[in-house]
């Protein structure tokens, strides 16, 4: 049910929480939507959006800070990294150490496609005729029938 | 000296749970009835003394026996009564006990209804329950003892987590548990069907009751948890893809898979092996999950190493059960895929298809999860995947799921031409269309696409089963044949119906809702939407165990009242936490939401106000899938002698 880190996170009373204007309505879709994708660094798994924590709001105050000076979310995201490491970022960067992560369901639904068309194959052929061993085999499973 | 006696109870259980593995193994290896039947009495004994065991720990936190440190730990003598029951599954040792009486619960009611089945068979399903006991009683006793005691005890308790304050927590973890702990019942089928080397479709049929009922409890156990997230957590989401959440939601996935696998080895007989892996795997991710919340790994990598004790142990259980039936699936299952003979475009095929991507859905989550767990333990970098992850990607592996779910929905058994298919499918699929493009052009553009294709999916379900029905329907009295259908008909209707309705929830909740986080000064009046919020006033109250701030606000709209709702901000003295309690006005179409945030001075304060579209639908879409899973469990033909093997198998495909 959680560690006490998170809960800090969550009930703690934190010092504020601020309401943040905007002149401009772009920014504040764009300070919104960076606040979903981007991860409170001392709270077990939420987002600066939801955190109560500090440093949430100290982030969350960097954050306003840059997109109101009209910086880019790529810019703003690259700035965080670089200070933070891709831990800040809810979606992981695509690179080779991610590369499984993006394309394993890709992968797995190319592998699961391949083994419905080789059943799928399998039962349009005519099914082959018993073998006697099956056919025993078959007789003992009825006879063993409990109802 | 109570306390002693619950420990007790659970050293006598352990040693009950021994014997009622040992026994009938004994009895299978040499062949003596007597002792198979001796594993009902065993699994019912050791439910008795679980539950004995379980009510000495609830009435430790009665009497505020503070001796307990489990107690003292997670309550406080100002804690309510009930709190102070729930709080027995409130932290770690005690949610394990909770786990394994629920887990002798399940063995307690198959034994129940043993004697329907083969007495060999019935045995191994109760040893096999009885192992799982077996390892997770020896791991409590080992790592988790709930009845440990400290001397001297602690005038007062440290209190329950205040998060867990509420009656959603009374009720959630049961039903979670029930749900996942019951998947050791197909479980054991599985391990029985390899062990006799009878994989017959009477074996789908004795598993496909408990089954539904697991999957069931869990529906309801996730739903809940989602709707407690949401009211109790103070920002009004209700999925955030977390580790925990993932590991009940896995389950769920591969063991709705199984159930409609199930379904097709029953009806048709056929894929009796991949549902015998199936049933082996959910329950392995059941276990998968105990792990991920139980050892700790999921708050750090770190700490899990340094005081690996409880991980371990779990870790070395996951292993000796997984590992053991996989091995035993190796060596004893079936060769080929198939089995049953039906053609490429038949039910089956689409069943088979949905319960692989199923399978792929599970994976994409496994991964998404453990992802970062491997490369930090690895220390190859830390990396966060949340849900703009998940979403992204399972996106993509519902949209094949969803087409071929309403294709599935309209196919006849063993065989279906193409043409035919085709036909019906753009009738209810155009309609669907229609109807999805009319209520995206009343949306806002900017999510007009999304919402659309959403609401699209959601009606192509739901289409598909409105179709389902119709085609049921012959020229003579409708009312006639609508009663002659058999329950499971109906069960399975309204979870596919349901699903729909979750969708159209999810749909419209995640593009239609109106988010204001703002600054309102005392007698302000604020609009959301087409609302106008006052903030009138706000005082202080006393609550049992904690001290509340409380506002009050007023919703009108077009000058009428619509309700008056008043947030709290609850301060718990004993652990210093703060908490949020939202006002919430439920509606059919939208729920308002308002929570206070932080005093900004001079009597103003921070709120958050959300008006959440369509909302309710999502809880509704899984009750509706819940009550389908329980419709299908009491339909009288699901687990009941019929049909079986060969006739059934050469049976022409009637659908229901």
């Amino acid at each position: 049910m959680g560690g006490t880190l998170w809960l800090g996170c969550v009930l703690t009373a934190a010092a504020a929480d601020i309401p943040q204007t905007f002149a401009d309505l772009l920014h504040a879709a764009r300070y919104e939507r960076l606040l979903e994708e981007l991860r409170c660094l001392v709270c077990q798994n939420q987002s600066l959006a939801d955190s109560n924590a500090d440093l949430a709001q100290d982030l969350r105050n960097e954050v306003y800070r840059m997109v109101t000076a009209g910086q880019e979310e790529a810019a703003i995201r690259e700035f965080l990294v670089a200070r933070y490491g891709d831990f800040v970022l809810y979606r992981p960067p695509m690179k080779p150490l991610t590369g499984l992560l993006w394309f394993g369901p890709l992968l797995l639904l190319a592998l699961v496609a391949m083994i419905w068309r080789q059943v799928a194959r399998g039962a349009a052929a005519p099914s082959a005729p018993l073998e006697d061993a099956d056919r025993a085999r078959l007789q003992a499973l009825l006879g063993s029938r409990p109802d | 000296m109570l306390p002693e006696l619950g420990h007790f109870a659970v050293a006598l259980a352990l040693a009950v749970a021994i014997l009622q593995t040992v026994l009938p193994s004994l009895g299978l290896a040499f062949k003596r009835p007597a002792l198979l039947a001796l594993a009902g009495p065993a699994a019912r004994w050791q439910f008795a003394l679980l539950v004995l065991a379980f009510l000495t720990l609830g009435y430790g936190f009665l009497v505020h026996d503070f001796s307990l440190i489990y107690v003292a730990n997670n309550s406080n003598t100002a804690l309510p009564w009930f709190y102070r029951l729930s709080a027995i599954w409130g932290a770690h040792e005690g949610s394990l006990l909770l786990w394994i009486v629920i887990l002798a619960g399940w063995g307690y009611a198959v034994s129940r209804r043993v004697h329907e089945l083969p007495a060999d068979i019935g045995a191994i399903v109760l040893a096999v329950i009885g192992f799982v006991g077996v390892t997770f009683l020896l791991f409590m006793l080992f790592t988790s003892n709930p009845f440990a005691r400290a001397w001297p005890a602690p005038i007062d308790g440290g209190d329950l987590n205040p998060l867990l304050q509420d009656v959603g927590l009374i009720v959630h973890p049961p039903l979670l548990y029930m749900g996942y702990v019951g998947f050791v019942v197909p479980f054991g089928f599985a391990v029985a069907a390899l062990i006799k080397g009878r994989l017959t479709a009477a074996w789908a049929r004795w598993a496909r009751p408990w089954t539904l009922a697991a999957w069931t409890f869990l529906t309801v156990g996730i739903a809940l948890g989602s709707f407690w997230a949401y009211y109790e957590l103070g920002w009004g989401g209700w999925w955030f893809w977390d580790p925990v959440e993932n590991a009940s939601f896995m389950p769920w996935l591969l063991g709705t898979a199984l159930i409609h696998s199930l379904a097709a080895s029953e009806k048709r007989g056929v894929f009796k092996n991949w549902t015998v892996l199936l049933a082996i795997t959910t329950f392995a991710l059941s276990l998968l999950g105990t792990f991920l919340v139980r050892s700790g790994v999921l708050t750090s990598v770190h700490a899990f190493a340094t005081d690996p004790a409880r991980g371990v142990f779990v870790l070395g259980i996951l292993g000796t059960i997984v590992g053991g039936s996989l091995g035993l699936y190796a060596w004893r299952g079936p060769r080929t895929l198939a089995g049953g003979s039906y053609s490429t475009i038949s039910r089956e095929t689409f069943l088979l298809a949905n319960s692989l991507l199923l399978c792929v859905a599970t994976m994409t989550v496994l991964l998404g999860t453990l992802y970062p767990l491997v490369l930090d333990a690895l220390g190859m970098g830390k990396i966060s995947v949340g849900p703009p992850y998940f979403n992204r990607v399972f996106v993509w592996v519902m949209a094949p799921l969803i087409v071929l779910l309403g294709l599935g929905q309209s196919a006849r058994w063993k065989e279906d031409s193409l043409h035919r298919l085709l036909i019906r499918a753009a009738l209810f699929g155009g309609g669907a269309l229609v109807l999805a493009a009319a209520c995206a052009v009343s949306l806002a553009p900017d999510s007009r696409w999304r919402a659309g294709a959403g609401l699209l999916a959601a009606f192509w379900i739901l289409g598909s089963v409105l179709a389902g029905i119709v085609q049921r329907l012959p020229s003579r009295s409708i009312w006639q044949t609508l009663r002659g259908l058999p329950l499971g008909f109906y069960g399975q209707a309204l979870a596919h119906a349901g699903f729909a309705v979750t969708l159209i929830g999810v749909t419209l909740t995640s593009t239609q809702t109106i988010d204001l986080h703002t600054r309102a000064a005392l007698g302000a009046t604020l609009s959301l939407g087409p609302y106008e919020v006052t903030f009138d006033s706000i005082r202080d109250l006393e609550g049992s165990n904690y001290r509340a701030t409380e506002g009050q606000f007023t919703i009108t709209r077009d000058g009428e009242l619509v309700r008056i709702v008043h947030p709290q901000k609850r301060f718990y003295q004993v652990r210093g936490v703060a908490m949020t309690e939202a006002g919430i006005v439920p509606g059919i179409t939208r729920d308002l939401y308002i929570s206070l945030g932080e005093p900004l001075g001079d009597g103003a304060w921070s709120v958050r106000m959300h008006i959440k579209a369509f909302v309710r639908w999502l809880w509704f879409g899984a009750l509706m899938m819940a009550l389908g899973g329980f419709l299908a469990v009491r339909d009288r033909r699901v687990g009941q002698p019929q049909l079986a093997g060969l006739e059934q198998t050469n049976a022409l495909g009637r659908t229901s």
